[in-house]
């Protein structure tokens, strides 16, 4: 008697230390515990440092005056502003090189992608030296001799006419732009109305087509009324049309909207870096698409544009997609490297900060933080567009 | 002329002699580009528009590219100043013969640099041992750890009758490579534990390593250096510090890891489940299964991506410059900082670039026909 109730406790606890349950509630307390012992042991030695160095901790610091200038942004700034508001002029600054990097590098990367594919064997070839000329080479290399090219432009002086008030100077590249009047108001009401009904036409177009079977060129229709409507409303309202054109005046251009060479750089090298990727994406996602499908589509009587865009495209989108998203997340990621030439984006604000301040800590979480936001944000949008692509399956 | 009826007539009639159709008559070997052409670059209108203006960009910008790089340029100065290139039109490549020290070993002591250029060679010669699949045995596995000792006393010295160099002299191609193969080579263990973690049915496993690998997937490789080089030292107790070198190393294996983590776990995807169930079924513990069954099977399809994981750890230690080592870039950056030498900045990074690009090609070439040799076993 005693003997078994002697051997029926190690049992039970043999017996719970071999349950698999058990078991793993153990290892994730260890874990958990480990992970947070780091983490309170890391805090500590940060906070005794910090409180050694007489450096301040929490987000106070956003709230007093920066101090120190930044070179280009989108909204006004200055030296007396906060640090909040100077982060946000980088913020700014990131997205705008991102979004019309991600831009430039589609269009870039979809022509070199379908090139690389053309039966031009010139072509083909062409596009081939692009893709493995500059994928093979670090960017912050490119970045380098893009500004390096971009600042050793003539001076503003001797400034490379383009043509059309365009000019290329050491400055950057100067554009002529429309000065913006009050009785633009109603074109530009026309142009938001114009943009939303070219996706109330193309609905319309689309459920006609599965009605009838009539097809009806809505994109062409809605771009023309996009860029027709608005214009037939300046000439009605009588609007002037004035621009804004660059003009020497002492040592730079007045006038005109101007990219800083900066910008232009980190644009030029971002967007011709990650086109060579996407390209290369492209091409694959068409060679996805077994040829049958195109014969299939030729032999229906389709023409060969729209083989492409009625039969191919839609197919290739599938794959492609996925792998463009984390293109797209490269390029944000990427556009940090603007700190390494001058250009004021939120990694070079930040350090612009953490320097002054000495509050790395926040300085860093801070732009991670953003860059998680950002991030995220664009892959859900992806993620959206690819379910809207993707095969839809039982 | 022979109409086509007659060209069917005539096969079927040769078909029975050796000789193939003798109707078809092959055109004259003079004519073969031209056809070749026609078929190629001229076969319809917009193509023929299309290669016209490929031709045309061509000429507007080979020859001049001919000329400055080859025809006009200065090969070699000989007074060491770069007055003979100021007076030439073309490249002036003399920089690579007067700045290839600086570019290659950073601020190496300049008596010392046969060191890093053995350890280079050491290094370069154990990978082109590495990338043939039948030297994949233990005795390879031996032959690296070797290597690392020897390159490790080259560049550091300090015994053996060598000087001692600390790290924060290290530059140019050694650092370089030493960066991208310490941290593709750390990265691994750490992502086959988060790979693994995050496929665990364990929830609270499962979060923190995809906590962790979604983390460092969101950030750049900038603001990762930036905290390592900022950061880490506050991490540490007071009066211990961590060499930059060091720093930098960690930074990159801590992001390289989370990548190399999302090309594991693509491995382990492909494999069947039924593989798992069989070593359950047989009770082998978690990580034996692991180690003797699943793993054996999952990295050997994960190798072609590790070898473009290890491409763009190549590229990406570029950004050690932005932290202020002296990698390849950044000792090339030095090069052209000397105010003789700055007008020649496109040189000198075309120069750089080739180094990068001969690394970079030829490892994605190999990363090709690894994919091609390994999927023998998949292929239907």
């Amino acid at each position: 008697m005693s003997g078994m109730g002697k051997s029926a406790k190690p049992a039970s606890v043999r017996a719970l230390l071999y349950s698999a349950r058990f078991r793993g509630v153990l290892y994730q307390v260890l874990v958990v515990g480990g992970v947070v012992a780091l983490g309170w042991y890391l805090v500590h030695n940060t906070l005794a440092n910090l409180a050694a160095r007489g450096i301040a901790t929490g987000l106070g610091f956003l709230g007093q005056e920066s101090g120190f200038d930044i070179g280009e942004g989108m909204i006004p700034y200055s030296a007396a502003d906060t640090y909040a508001r100077a982060l946000l002029v980088g913020v700014l600054n990131t997205l705008k090189v991102a979004v019309l990097g991600i831009i430039l590098a589609s269009l870039i990367g979809l022509t070199v992608g379908v090139a690389r594919l053309s039966r031009n064997w010139l072509i083909a070839r062409l596009a081939t030296l692009y893709v493995e000329g500059v994928r093979n080479v670090p960017l912050l290399l490119q970045l380098f001799v893009w500004y390096g090219i971009v600042t050793a432009l003539p001076v503003p002086r001797q400034a490379i006419d383009v043509g059309l008030g365009v000019f290329l100077s050491n400055r950057g590249l100067k554009l002529p732009a429309p000065v913006w009047h009050e009785s633009y108001w109603p074109a530009m009401v026309v142009l938001a109305l114009a943009f939303v009904g070219l996706f109330v036409l193309r609905r319309w177009a689309v459920d006609r087509m599965n009605r009838t079977g009539h097809p009806f060129p809505w994109l062409s229709t809605g771009l023309a009324a996009m860029v027709l409507l608005p214009l037939l409303t300046l000439t009605v309202t009588g609007a002037p049309v004035e621009w804004s054109v660059p003009e020497l005046r002492g040592f730079n251009f007045q006038g005109g909207v101007d990219l800083s060479p900066e910008f232009a750089a980190l644009l030029a090298g971002l967007s011709v870096y990650t086109a060579s990727f996407i390209a290369e994406i492209v091409r694959s996602g068409i060679l996805a698409v077994p040829h049958g499908q195109t014969e299939a589509a030729l032999s229906l009587g389709l023409s060969r544009a729209k083989t492409l865009r009625l039969v191919v495209l839609p197919q290739a989108l599938r794959v492609i997609v996925p792998p463009l998203t984390s293109q797209y997340l490269n390029l944000l990621k990427n556009s940090s490297l603007a700190v390494a030439i001058g250009y004021p984006d939120l990694v070079s604000v930040a350090n612009t900060a953490i320097n002054q301040t000495g509050q790395a800590v926040e300085g860093v979480a801070l732009t991670m933080a953003v860059y998680l936001v950002v991030s995220l944000a664009l892959s859900l949008l992806m993620n959206w567009y690819n379910s809207k692509v993707a095969l839809v399956t039982r | 002329m022979i109409k086509p009826e007659d060209d069917i007539h005539a096969a079927t009639a040769a078909a029975d002699v050796e000789e193939p159709s003798s109707a078809v008559v092959p055109a004259p070997a003079l004519w073969k580009p031209l056809g070749w052409a026609k078929s190629n670059l001229f076969d319809s209108v917009p193509n023929t528009i299309l290669t016209l203006l490929a031709l045309f960009l061509l000429w507007e910008t080979v020859p001049p590219l001919i000329g400055w790089g080859l025809l006009h340029a200065t090969w070699s100065v000989a007074d060491g100043t770069a007055g003979a290139c100021r007076d030439s039109a073309g490249a002036c490549w003399a920089l690579m013969g007067e700045k290839n020290r600086l570019m290659l070993f950073g601020v190496y002591p300049y008596d010392q640099h046969w060191r890093p250029l053995l350890a280079t060679c050491i290094v370069i010669a154990m990978l082109a041992t590495s990338a043939p699949r039948r030297f994949w045995r233990r005795e390879l596995g031996y032959a690296w750890l070797a290597a690392i000792v020897v390159v490790a006393w080259l560049m550091w010295g300090g015994v053996l009758g060598l000087s001692y160099v600390e790290t924060g002299l290290w530059g140019g191609l050694p650092l370089t490579l030493g960066l991208a193969l310490l941290g593709i080579v750390l990265a691994f263990p750490l992502s086959i534990v988060l790979a693994l973690g995050r496929r665990s049915n364990l929830p609270a496993i499962k979060a923190i390593c995809t906590g962790y690998i979604e983390l460092v997937r969101g950030v750049p490789l900038v603001s990762v250096l930036f905290m390592a080089s900022v950061m880490f030292p506050l991490f540490l107790p007071e009066g211990v510090s961590i060499d930059k070198l060091l720093r930098a190393l960690v930074g990159i294996t801590l992001f390289t890891a989370a990548y190399l983590a999302e090309a594991v776990r693509g491995g382990l995807q492909a494999i069947p489940r039924g593989q798992e169930e069989a070593a359950d079924a047989l009770g082998l513990p978690y990580w034996r299964k692991m180690r003797l069954i699943v793993l054996p099977q999952a990295l050997r399809l994960v190798i072609p991506p590790i070898v473009n994981q290890f491409i763009s750890c190549f590229k990406d230690t570029s950004l050690v410059t932005i932290v202020g080592l002296y990698d390849l870039l950044a000792a090339s950056k030095a090069a052209l900082a000397d105010p003789e030498w700055r007008p020649y900045f496109v040189e000198g990074y075309i120069i750089a670039a080739v180094i990068y690009w001969v690394f970079c090609f030829s490892m994605s070439r190999y990363s090709q026909w690894l994919e091609r040799q390994l999927a023998t076993g998949h292929r239907r």
